[in-house]
Formats: structure tokens, C-alpha cells, sequence
């Protein structure tokens, strides 16, 4: 059963994720990826992690994309210039090929030892709101305040390079 | 989940942390006009900061379940980072108005920065390492394009944003995978994974390793990952250029020092033949560019990727010597670049943008005490004995030799020739060339009181490298 | 097989009662606007001359609405221009999912939670799909080929993506106060009695909380006094360029999440299903009056107490509708960012701070 979930939501992950890429009007580019991020959600659902699948979607499926279009929208881009020569797109594929094909021979090659952090299983109540919670204060609190530093300047910096007076 | 904070451990960036906000808040405070309170705050609370990480040098320990390491290396770079955030910050007000950009802003992203490198050097955990490294870029990011009327400097932000995510990306894979294989982003738990593995890079490991240093590779601006950091140098306001030339990179290699150092010294990891090639690449290129140049600016830039190759042969030899002449080499490089940027604002003529060798002409005569300490600079960069630049080039160099590296300390000598030709053509301006229209210098004391300081370093630390140099060895030893 | 029927049963149910109480509430708000405004309202439709006080009103709109032409803008998007308003309209139905309409029924063994489905992330769920609905404005905006559309349909994004923030951070101090996210435990929870006597409902609990939130959440449905993406009446919105049965699935989508809003108040701020000194053995008065009912009595109660909540919310966002003038778009956004917001994060400190002092 779980099984089959996954095999769905990769193949709509992948196309999905493809289609980005593919698509020439960039407003389906973006709808295109947010199924995508939406799929991933799913997929953490079923990694027992519910609050991270709540917060993808809250965040990158229903903020930060919501911006994107806003921009796209903003700027009235209808159709990407089809720009570059012919030859670097041959050379590109041909690189991106090449790329896929060591990375394809590395990971195929690799025996995932029974101890490593891949198979570990996660222990009950994983990913609920109280585990995170809990986790994220305590063991994780240096990297968590750390991050509101990183937000922090973030924030000033959008406001200091965006506004045109300050 | 019993953890000890062990607040100590992380001091100097409590301080640091707390002066974010008092200078956002002084800031908004003291009116839209004056800038004043905001450049004091700052300096107050960098001062503060380097007495705590003086005071509780080395001895603070682990913190946060070792996640965070107040050790004598974390101190040792982040005095290093203080200082130049510092002198950088102590000279900036003039720039800033002269070019109406001075907004309180600036401060406070060169104080969190600060922070995210403090965090970078004292990381006992990727997770923090990557979180001080992104705190450290965005705020250079904003920094790099803090002067937005000018095109330049806008292009100089959009490149180092867009390339800086591209790397950040590699570098969150490598985590990811070495995350993956060892089941903890512990730096402690992944080099007893590496003692313990029959085959260390084995697995998704060897990968994972290698894209986390493609990463820090980018943000030392290492051949083949340099290309950026020119137009990025040129383009920035220029204290920002002295600040990025100087401090992320220390920061940078500092952060390699701590995941690389101890596995590589152990275990005996195959990366120096990596390394090898990539310092080569790196000195001959930087060099080669650094002569074609006729802006300071670009010139200095290209000249900091040299020195970046320099630097990786003592991460290549991977001994305790080449890890200590590193640290005494960070160290002293940033107080050289530091006044020879702000000299290099000082003297320029023609406006941002246009940074000509050539406005250094006759500064012999117009100004002899700038022109001398220029002189300084210049020398210690190229690495003439009495001072600080020589004995950083001198240890790294007999490290590589220690190790074996013979045809690198060649290439890098050799190559230390070269670069005599474009550091000494500034000098050769400024004392024999003659031009017409030239004006006197800006009244800068502040200005004039950085590129003092720095030269009185760099004679001293020069005239007497010992103290240093133990306190560096001393550092290295922590990290073991 | 038998649960998979009870979950089939509650989703239908819960399904049908949505689609009937927004198909009312079309006419409640015809009726509320000519109640207050002096004017006789929607009693025109009749059935074989039987008006019943206009009750065949939404039939009627429906079938208008079905029948009318269905109008794509040349040059627009189809497809995007189909997808919106589903988009607008199911994600509001899909948060309904969460919230507990009753206590848990048993008959004989049978233990039936009333609620459709109990996730840990509660409140978070009916943020995430609440969010989603973004897009159905903003892409109908942009689908629809005409510039005042596309404005009407930026002006919704930023407007729902700004109270956004504050609607999720004005109820930080209710979720640490209940300590947690799923909405059964905290309608449980304000089953208790606060001093002895008084429910511990959201709304004594988090006064500030709640007086927050009313706004944001209403910004979030657009209506009036935050309608500035439609604005129907002057500055023209984003499904100006709709008709037939897909502006009816906007039309609906709005009513819809009017009620999901009521319900979640009702949930979050005033007890759920939970009647003041009703247990589920029945009335324990706090003065030691007892009266015992029987267990389906009880739970018959609940929800119709439950529904009497939504309805009063329902009537009150009407009643708000047609008394409160139309906000400027600059003063839309500072009510946001400058007047709520600090509010909300002010909230947060308190509650913190007391939550500390009682532990």
C-alpha cells in the first residue's frame, strides 16, 4: 500500500518537477511547482512527519510561490525568449547527460550500510508538534536562534535593497 | 533531553547577538539623520565582544551538547574576524558619506556578518556551520549592493546572490549526504565514523565530502570556483571589499580547518592531491590576472585569490604547521588588505567605479605618510622578510615542503615573484610617476588612523612573529 | 468495512450540511442587507405560488446560475480560467475535515469520534489548505486577459497573504495555552471551568487573541470591510470576467468559507460543541444542580450547539458586512503589518509570561 502511494507521488513529483523546467509560459512553471512542493508534502506525510509536510505547504505551497506568481504576473512575462545558440544547447544536453550518467554509476555502486543514518527508522511519534517542538527547543536551540539571526538580516537586507528611499 | 548550554562557549556571540539589535533599535531611535549612534554602538559592542573573547580565551569549552566549540581556534578567529570588522567599520563613516549610502543598516548587516562567521569558526556541528555561513553570505550579499544607484554595485549583489545560492546548493547536498551515511551532522560523530569505517569514503561519504568542499571552495573563491569574486570585489563599496576580501574568506577556511583538519590528520584522507591541483590553478591564475589589471580594485581582488592558493597549500599539506602558519597568515592578511582598500578609497579621484593605479601618482610627495604605508602593504603582500606577509608565506610554504609537496612550494614561489611585478608597480607610482591635476587628500583621521594601525600590525607581528605563531600552534592544537 | 462507511457517512453529511447552510446563508445575506437597509428582499421567487419568505431564492439563484452563459475571455487562459474558482472553492470545503462537530457517539461498542478526520497538526492543516485558496484569486485574475482583473487579483494576494501572517500568529497564545494543535483536545479542553464556575472557553482565555483574529479572518474571506480584490461596486475585481456556473463556485467558495470561519471560531474561541456545565453525563451546575440525560440527548445537543455557534457567527459576519464601510487599500495593509501584528507578537509575550508565572 505504501508502496504504491510512493510510486504515485514520485511520478508526480518528477513530472511535475520536469514540467518546470519544460514548460515555455512561466505561469505554468510555477503551478507545475507547486504540485511539486504539494507532492513532497504528501511524501513527508508518509515519512510520519506531519507538522514538516503542514509547514511545506503553508510556507512553500502557499506563500513563497504565491510571490512568485505575483512577480511573474508583475513583470507580464508571457513566453520565455528562446535565447542561446544551438550548440550550447547540444553541449548543455550533453554535459546534463554525462552528469546523470556518473551520478546514476556512484549511487547505483553504493551499499547502503544497515547502521547508516538512510535506514534509520524514526521512533514513535516522530514528526508530531510536540516532538518537533520539543527538539527544536532544547537539543536544537543554538541553530534555531541562529536562524532568526539569518531572517533577521534577510529582512533588513530586502527592506535596505528594495526601498528607494531609506 | 538533558543537554548543558554552556552559555560561556558561545560569549563573544552573545555580545555580538545583542549588538544586532541594539544598533537596529539605536538606530531607529536616534532619527533619521545622524548615524552617529549607530557607528559608536557598533564599535562598542565589537570592542566588547573581542574583551569576552579575549577573557574567555580557549577555556570555555564545548556548548550545546557540542554542538558550538569556545576553544583557543574559535577565539583565535574571532578575534581575527573583530578586529577587521573593526578597522572596517572605524573608517567606513567617511566613505559612507561621501558616497550617500551612510544608512544605519550598513552596521548592523556588518555586525551580523560578523556573527555568522563567529558561528562558522566555532561550529561543532554542520548544521551550525551552515547556518553561521548562510548568516554570514546574506548579510555580504545585502552588503555587496548597499550602494543601489549604482549599477555596479547592483551587479556586484545579483552575481554573488545568484552564485552563492547555486553553491550553497552543493554545499546542503554534501550535508544532506553525509548526514545520510553517518546519521548525525555531529562533527565529533562523523570523524569517529570516518576511524571506524573500513572504507571512510565509502557509501554516499566520499561524494558528501567532496560537495561540501566544492562549497567552501566557492566561498574562498578558489580556482575553479573563483569567478565570481572579481567583479563581486570590484563592484561592492570598497570597505565592504576590504571587509569580503578579508573576514569570509578567514571565516571560510576556517570552517575547513574544523571538519577537514582532524580527519584528514588522523586518517590520512586522499584530499591533498585535490588540493594540490586546485592551490596551483588557483596561484597561477589569480597572479596572471592581478598583472593585467589597471584598477586597484581589481587588482587587489585577483591578488586575494592568489592568496587564497596560498593559503590551500597549507590546508593541502594538512600538518600542524601547515595549519598554524594558515592561522598566522589570516590573521596578518586581513590587516593588509584592510589598508590597502581603505588607502585605495582614499586616494581614488574619479569616483566609485573607476579605481585607477594611476590616482596613486606622486602620492609620495603629496602625502608621505599614506604613501608609505601603502609601501607597507604592498610589500607584505608580495612577502618581503621583516614583515607579517612574509612569515604567513614562509610557514605555509615550509609546511607544504614538510609534507612533501615540493613542485606546488615551487609553483608558489615562483609564482611570489610574479606578483612582485604588480604590487611593486604601485609603489613605482606612487614615488616616480608624475601627473598633472592632482589634488591633496580628503581629511580622513579615521581613515588615516586604520591604515596606521594596520601598518604597526603588520611591522610588528613581522618584527616579532613568535607570539603569534604560538598562539596559532596553540589554536591549531584545540581542534585535535 | 463498517468504519470505512461511518467515514463515508461523515463526509457526506458533513458535505450536504455545507453545501445547504451556504445555499441558506445566500439568502440570509439578501435578507439581513434588507432588513437594515429598509428594503423588502428576495421574496420574488415562488414555487406554484408559494414564497415561504423567500426561501426558494438560492434554488432559483442556482439554476440561473447553471443555465447563464459560461464566458471564457478571448485571449484568456481556459484552462487556468476553469481550474481557479475550483481552486478557490474546494480547499475551503477540504478544512472542514478537521473540526470536531460533536463529542465521540457510541452506539452499543461502536466508539464514532464526530469529526472527519483527527490530525495531530489540527489548526496547521486548516492553515496550509486555507492558504491554498490564494490561488484561485490570483489566478483568476491573471486567466481572465484584463487588467483590472489582474490588479483585483494582486490585490487579494497581498491582502491574504499579508493577514495570513497575523491570522496564524494571533492564535500562538491559544495554542500554547491548550498546548496543543488538535482541535478535539482543545474543544475538550474548554469543556473545563475556569474559577469554579466560568467555561474555559478561547474567548476568556485569549481576549486579545480573538479580537485579532476576527479581523484577519475576515480579511481572509474578502468580504466587507476588506472587499478591495472584488470591490464589486466601484473598483472592479478579479472575477469581474466570471459567469455562469464558475462565478457561482466563487460565489459559493465565499459563503463557504464564511461557515468554516464561524466554525472554526465556535471551535477555537467559544467552546466547540461544548455546552456551558454539559458533561456527558449531562448539566452539573456549578450552584450543584444536577440533571442527568441520557447519552444521545447529549450528543444531540452538543451539536446543535455546535451549529447554533455557527449560525450566530454566520449572522454576526453579515451583520459586519453591511454596517462597516470599505477600507483603503494603504489603510487595509497598515491595519496589518503596523496595528495587528505587534499586537499579535504582544499577545504571544503575555501569554508566554503567564503561562511561566502559573507553572
Amino acid at each position: 500500500m505504501e508502496a504504491i502511494f510512493f510510486i504515485i507521488l514520485s511520478i508526480i513529483i518528477i513530472f511535475s518537477s520536469m514540467m518546470v523546467i519544460l514548460k515555455k509560459n512561466p505561469i505554468a512553471s510555477v503551478l507545475f511547482l507547486i504540485l511539486a512542493l504539494f507532492s513532497t508534502a504528501a511524501m513527508y506525510v508518509m515519512l510520519m512527519a506531519p507538522f514538516i509536510a503542514a509547514i511545506q505547504i503553508i510556507v512553500y505551497a502557499g506563500a513563497i510561490m504565491v510571490l512568485f506568481l505575483f512577480v511573474i504576473m508583475l513583470l507580464n512575462l508571457k513566453k520565455i525568449n528562446e535565447g542561446g545558440a544551438v550548440t550550447l544547447k547540444i553541449l548543455g544536453v550533453i554535459v546534463a547527460g554525462l552528469m546523470m550518467v556518473v551520478t546514476a554509476v556512484v549511487l547505483r555502486s553504493v551499499a547502503i550500510p544497515a547502521d547508516s543514518g538512510f535506514l534509520r527508522s524514526s521512533p514513535e511519534g516522530f514528526g508530531t508538534v510536540e516532538n518537533v517542538g520539543m527538539t527544536l527547543f532544547t537539543t536544537y536551540l543554538l541553530p534555531f536562534e541562529i536562524a532568526s539571526f539569518l531572517l533577521l538580516a534577510a529582512i533588513i537586507g530586502a527592506v535596505v535593497l528594495a526601498k528607494k528611499k531609506l | 533531553m538533558n543537554i548543558t548550554y554552556n552559555l560561556p562557549a558561545i560569549g563573544t556571540q552573545l555580545v555580538l547577538g545583542a549588538g544586532v539589535i541594539l544598533v537596529l533599535l539605536a538606530d531607529l531611535l536616534t532619527g533619521k539623520k545622524n548615524r552617529d549612534v549607530a557607528y559608536q554602538t557598533t564599535l562598542t559592542v565589537l570592542v566588547l565582544a573581542g574583551i569576552i573573547c579575549v577573557m574567555k580565551w580557549g577555556s570555555a569549552g564545548a556548548g550545546f551538547g557540542g554542538q558550538v566549540f569556545g576553544d583557543g581556534f574559535a577565539s583565535f578567529f574571532n578575534l581575527a574576524f573583530l578586529a577587521i570588522a573593526f578597522l572596517v567599520v572605524f573608517n567606513s563613516p567617511n566613505y559612507l558619506k561621501r558616497n550617500e549610502i551612510d544608512h544605519g543598516e550598513y552596521y548592523m548587516l556588518i555586525l551580523i556578518a560578523v556573527l555568522g562567521m563567529t558561528f562558522m569558526s566555532s561550529a561543532g556541528d554542520l548544521l551550525i556551520f551552515f547556518l553561521g555561513l548562510e548568516t554570514m553570505s546574506i548579510s555580504l550579499y545585502v552588503l555587496a549592493g548597499f550602494h543601489k544607484s549604482r549599477a555596479r554595485s547592483n551587479e556586484s549583489s545579483l552575481k554573488y546572490l545568484l552564485l552563492g545560492a547555486f553553491f550553497t546548493g552543493f554545499l546542503l547536498y554534501g550535508i544532506a549526504l553525509i548526514y545520510g551515511q553517518v546519521g548525525s551532522t555531529n562533527l565529533a560523530d562523523i570523524t569517529s565514523y570516518l576511524a571506524g569505517s573500513a572504507n571512510p569514503l565509502g557509501g554516499y561519504m566520499g561524494v558528501g565530502l567532496a560537495l561540501l568542499l566544492v562549497g567552501l571552495l566557492f566561498k574562498m573563491a578558489v580556482v575553479p570556483f573563483h569567478f565570481w569574486s572579481p567583479d563581486v570585489y570590484d563592484g561592492a563599496p570598497t570597505p565592504v571589499t576590504a571587509f569580503m576580501s578579508a573576514a569570509p574568506k578567514a571565516a571560510a577556511f576556517a570552517a575547513a580547518l574544523r571538519i577537514f583538519y582532524d580527519p584528514a590528520i588522523s586518517l590520512g584522507l586522499p584530499w591533498d592531491k585535490t588540493l594540490w591541483i586546485a592551490a596551483a590553478l588557483t596561484i597561477t591564475l589569480g597572479n596572471f590576472a592581478a598583472l593585467a589589471q589597471s584598477s586597484i580594485k581589481r587588482m587587489l581582488a585577483y591578488s586575494s585569490i592568489t592568496h587564497a592558493g596560498y593559503l590551500m597549500i597549507g590546508l593541502a599539506a594538512g600538518n600542524e604547521l601547515g595549519a598554524s602558519g594558515m592561522l598566522y597568515y589570516l590573521f596578518t592578511y586581513g590587516f593588509m588588505n584592510v589598508g590597502a582598500f581603505t588607502i585605495a578609497w582614499l586616494v581614488n579621484r574619479r569616483g566609485e567605479g573607476n579605481y585607477l593605479l594611476s590616482d596613486f601618482a606622486q602620492l609620495g610627495s603629496r602625502n608621505p605618510v599614506m604613501a608609505l604605508l601603502m609601501s607597507i602593504f604592498m610589500l607584505s603582500l608580495t612577502g618581503i622578510p621583516p614583515l607579517a606577509g612574509f612569515f604567513g608565506k614562509l610557514y605555509v610554504f615550509s609546511a607544504g615542503v614538510k609534507a612533501g609537496l615540493i613542485w606546488l612550494v615551487v609553483i608558489a614561489v615562483l609564482n611570489s615573484v610574479v606578483s612582485v611585478f604588480y604590487y611593486l608597480r604601485v609603489m613605482v607610482i606612487m614615488y616616480m610617476r608624475e601627473e598633472e591635476g592632482l589634488k591633496d587628500l580628503e581629511k580622513a583621521p579615521t581613515v588615516a588612523i586604520t591604515a596606521i594601525l594596520c601598518g604597526l600590525v603588520i611591522l610588528l607581528l613581522g618584527l616579532f612573529p613568535g607570539p603569534l605563531l604560538d598562539l596559532a600552534r596553540e589554536s591549531v592544537l584545540s581542534l585535535l | 468495512m463498517l468504519q470505512t462507511a461511518i467515514i463515508l457517512a461523515k463526509i457526506w453529511g458533513v458535505l450536504l450540511t455545507l453545501v445547504s447552510l451556504a445555499a441558506i446563508m445566500t439568502w440570509v445575506e439578501r435578507k439581513q442587507s434588507a432588513v437594515m437597509q429598509d428594503r423588502l428582499g428576495a421574496n420574488r421567487a415562488d414555487v406554484l405560488g408559494l414564497r415561504i419568505i423567500g426561501l426558494f431564492q438560492p434554488m432559483a439563484d442556482g439554476l440561473k446560475m447553471f443555465f447563464k452563459e459560461d464566458f471564457v475571455p478571448a485571449r484568456g487562459d481556459k484552462f487556468l480560467h476553469t481550474l481557479a474558482p475550483m481552486i478557490a472553492f474546494f480547499p475551503a470545503l477540504l478544512t472542514f475535515a478537521v473540526i470536531p462537530f460533536g463529542d465521540v457517539l457510541r452506539i452499543g461498542t461502536l466508539e464514532i469520534p464526530l469529526q472527519i478526520a483527527n490530525l495531530n497538526i489540527g489548526y496547521l492543516f486548516i492553515l496550509a489548505f486555507g492558504g491554498l485558496t490564494i490561488y484561485g484569486t490570483v489566478l483568476a485574475g491573471w486567466s481572465s486577459n484584463n487588467k483590472y482583473s489582474l490588479l483585483g487579483g494582486l490585490r487579494a494576494g497581498a491582502q491574504m497573504i499579508s493577514y495570513e501572517v497575523v491570522l496564524g500568529l494571533s492564535l500562538v497564545g491559544l495554542i500554547m495555552v491548550f498546548g496543543t494543535l488538535q482541535l478535539d483536545i482543545m474543544v475538550k479542553k474548554q469543556g473545563e471551568l475556569l474559577f469554579g464556575f466560568l467555561p474555559a472557553w478561547g474567548i476568556f482565555l485569549q481576549p486579545l487573541g480573538f479580537l485579532l483574529f476576527l479581523p484577519s479572518a475576515i480579511a481572509e474571506t474578502k468580504r466587507v470591510p476588506f472587499d478591495l480584490p472584488e470591490g464589486e461596486s466601484e473598483i472592479i475585481g478579479y472575477y469581474t470576467e466570471y459567469s455562469g456556473m464558475r462565478f457561482g463556485l466563487f460565489y459559493f467558495a465565499e459563503f463557504i468559507e464564511i461557515i468554516v470561519l464561524s466554525a472554526i471560531m465556535a471551535t477555537l474561541f467559544f467552546g466547540g460543541y461544548q455546552i456551558p456545565w454539559l458533561y456527558a453525563e449531562g448539566f452539573q451546575f456549578p450552584w450543584g444542580w444536577e440533571w442527568n440525560l441520557p447519552h444521545l440527548l447529549v450528543v444531540i445537543l452538543q451539536i446543535g450547539s455546535f451549529f447554533a455557534k455557527i449560525a450566530f457567527f454566520c449572522w454576526l459576519q453579515v451583520l459586519i458586512r453591511w454596517t462597516l464601510p470599505r477600507f483603503r487599500y494603504d489603510q487595509l495593509m497598515r491595519l496589518c503589518w503596523v496595528n495587528i501584528l505587534p499586537l499579535a507578537v504582544l499577545n504571544i509575550v503575555l501569554t508566554g509570561l503567564v503561562l511561566m508565572i502559573l507553572n
